[in-house]
């Protein structure tokens, strides 16, 4: 179809050694915002930062598969949930440590993952959206219903994980740059993987999948292996935001969860890794900023987003692009 | 056992029939213009509070109907003029942000005019009490109006669709769209009427259901997710599917949810039952989609290939 080439998502233009440079800036940045908090003595605001970077990973992971690879997921929040309440029911039953959470975490996205996704991958476009959308939420009332860990109401957790037996994550700095950690750490690991053969498969298949399969790839496989590397990714950034706000709710993989960190991504600039990450900090800081003049604040975000699909496609960085020139 | 059986057995066609009316104007939608719309929950919701609001003001279930209906028609055409039209030509992704925001700003509206407190609806007189069904079965006479009115509802859809030249241009518009405009149709205008109508009966469905349910800012959500399961179940731009598909989730969820803890009875005690029983339920439906895409990935009546 010769229309499908126009309708793909657009890619944001910055050139990849000027999105290193800044997301090298930004980590830096951030990396100095403890020593800034209480410099000007409003330590709240590492508390803030530590659930957006928390947001920014998962937004970096979902750009993996829907920057690079096209696959528009709707459910991606139901990793985020998942990853927490690995936090919530291992605590529950005495096992603190972080190590053990991460692991389940990850190994329950991935299976949960591998299933949905082997089953959303055999449909594309509108499809695909919603069968992701309709797994997110099964996801979603299974935890709303399951009364014995809070259902509805979610559950609070006694402590946080704790590393080796020590409770080193008490501190909220330290849990600040653990997380800052693991978003780097993400960071690295998701453009090298983009760059990769592997990335050049995923890339080649949004483009163009019966190419690929005529050069004799499977996209299929590839596809599904972005889909759980993603899916792991978010689920630990679950495992950080139970941990952040010592809670764990259903709320935290309902779809509008999931529409938020799309628009994250588009926000932000897709396909661009690091515009995820932008994406987070403008539309949490947004949300906290509207919060100040109305509760009604969904309104103005609502409003905001519909204005950048008319007005600005690429998101901030597209923006930021046209304003400046990019490099391209 | 078998009272409650045909009791769960109508409450499930009930809610198929309504996620019918939801779902046939979203399938068009998304089966002509290939047009991925989250907003189409919102239009049952607005449905709903325009019937609450009118109710109140006229004061009479059948001249607040006609008033809401005609209401909900215009601002399904104020969405498709100033929104939707801007959106045909663009992503997927586009569409899903766009109308996303568009979710949220309706809800917030609604919050902002209506509050965020449940309204209700009364039943008419005309159609309140029970009459007896078989034997000592009582069932509500809404219930059943509800019921006869999807009935007919999709028996007229029927017609429209298969029988006049409107309809015929539906359904050649789902099959190959670009063909369709070349031979001289104006799809814009085919598709700006497939919206108006589409968003009149999903808020239809929010009307007539508003004396059953509470009238709350989280329905049009719950409806919308349920609506997905059902066009991708029944196969996108198909009519034909969206019903059958309405009544296979309508009543596989209802029956899912009252007698999934019964059976499980049998294998492990009660309260565990009950709980593995309720926790499971939903999920059901999910499953049922999952085994159906399996088989079928364009749906049960999906001819184009996902």
């Amino acid at each position: 179809m010769s229309d499908a080439a126009a309708r793909r998502p657009r890619r944001s233009g910055l050139g990849l050694p000027t999105r290193h440079m800044v997301a090298g800036a930004l980590f830096v940045l951030l990396a100095a915002l403890p020593f800034i908090a209480t410099a000007i003595g409003d330590p709240f605001l590492v508390v803030v930062f530590t659930r957006i970077l928390v947001f920014a990973i998962a937004a970096l992971s979902l750009d993996l598969i829907l920057g690079y690879g096209a696959l528009v997921s709707f459910g991606h929040a139901a990793y985020i949930g998942l990853g927490a309440y690995c936090v919530g029911i291992l605590s529950r039953h005495g096992v603190t440590d972080l190590g053990v959470h991460l692991a389940a975490a990850i190994g329950l996205s991935a299976i949960f993952a591998t299933v949905t996704g082997a089953i959303a991958l055999r449909t594309r476009g509108v499809y695909f959206i919603m069968i992701t959308l309709a797994f997110g939420q099964m996801a979603y009332f299974f935890f709303v219903s399951f009364a014995a860990y809070g259902g509805d109401d979610g559950m609070s957790l006694a402590q946080r994980s704790t590393v080796f037996g020590s409770d080193l994550l008490r501190d909220s700095t330290t849990l600040f740059y653990l997380t800052l950690a693991i978003l780097v750490g993400f960071y690295v690991v998701a453009s090298a993987l983009v760059g990769s053969r592997f990335g050049r498969v995923i890339s080649g298949t949004r483009e163009n999948a019966l190419r690929m399969q005529a050069i004799g790839f499977r996209p299929f496989r590839y596809q599904l292996v972005a889909f759980v590397i993603a899916g792991c990714m978010a689920a630990v950034a679950g495992v950080l935001l139970a941990n952040q706000a010592m809670f764990v709710s259903p709320a935290y993989m309902s779809w509008h969860r999931s529409g938020e960190l799309i628009v994250m991504v588009i926000l932000g600039g897709i396909g661009t890794l690091i515009g995820g990450v932008v994406g987070a900090f403008v539309v949490l800081l947004l949300e906290e900023w509207l919060a100040v003049f109305t509760t009604h604040w969904r309104m103005g975000l609502g409003i905001v987003l519909i204005l950048v699909v008319f007005f600005s496609p690429g998101g901030v960085s597209g923006l930021v692009q046209r304003l400046f020139g990019g490099n391209r | 056992m078998t009272n409650l059986l045909i009791l769960q057995l109508l409450n499930g066609v009930q809610l198929g029939i309504l996620l019918f009316l939801v779902a046939a104007g979203l399938t068009l939608i998304f089966g002509i213009m290939d047009f991925i719309n989250i907003a189409h929950g919102v239009l049952y919701m607005v449905g709903a509070y325009l019937m609450a609001t009118f109710v109140v003001i006229t004061g009479n279930f059948w001249l607040a109907l006609p008033v809401a209906m005609a209401a909900a028609l215009l601002f399904g055409l104020l969405l498709e003029y100033t929104i939707f039209r801007r959106l045909y030509e663009r992503s997927h992704l586009d569409q899903v942000l766009a109308t996303f925001g568009l979710v949220m700003i309706v809800t917030e509206g609604v919050r902002m005019i209506w509050g965020s407190t449940p309204l209700s609806v009364p039943i008419p007189a005309l159609l309140s009490g029970s009459i007896p069904l078989l034997g000592i079965i009582q069932y509500p006479v809404y219930r059943l109006a509800i019921i006869g009115t999807g009935l007919v509802v999709a028996l007229g859809l029927y017609l429209v669709i298969n029988h006049t030249r409107t309809g015929m241009l539906l359904r050649a518009g789902a099959s190959n769209r670009p063909m369709v405009s070349a031979l001289g149709v104006n799809v814009g205008q085919l598709f700006a009427f497939v919206f108006a109508f589409g968003a009149m009966l999903a808020a239809f469905a929010g009307a007539i259901v508003a004396p059953v349910l509470s009238v709350d800012s989280g329905m049009g959500a719950s409806v919308l997710i349920l609506t997905f399961v059902v066009i991708v179940i029944g196969g996108i731009g198909s009519i034909k599917g969206a019903f059958v598909a309405a009544i296979l989730v309508g009543v596989v969820d209802t029956l899912g949810r009252s007698f999934g803890p019964i059976l499980l009875q049998m294998v492990m005690d009660p309260s565990a039952a009950s709980q593995t029983g309720r926790t499971l339920a939903p999920m059901l439906i999910y499953i049922l989609m999952a085994v159906v895409l399996a088989v079928r990935p364009a749906g049960l009546f999906g001819g184009r290939p996902a």
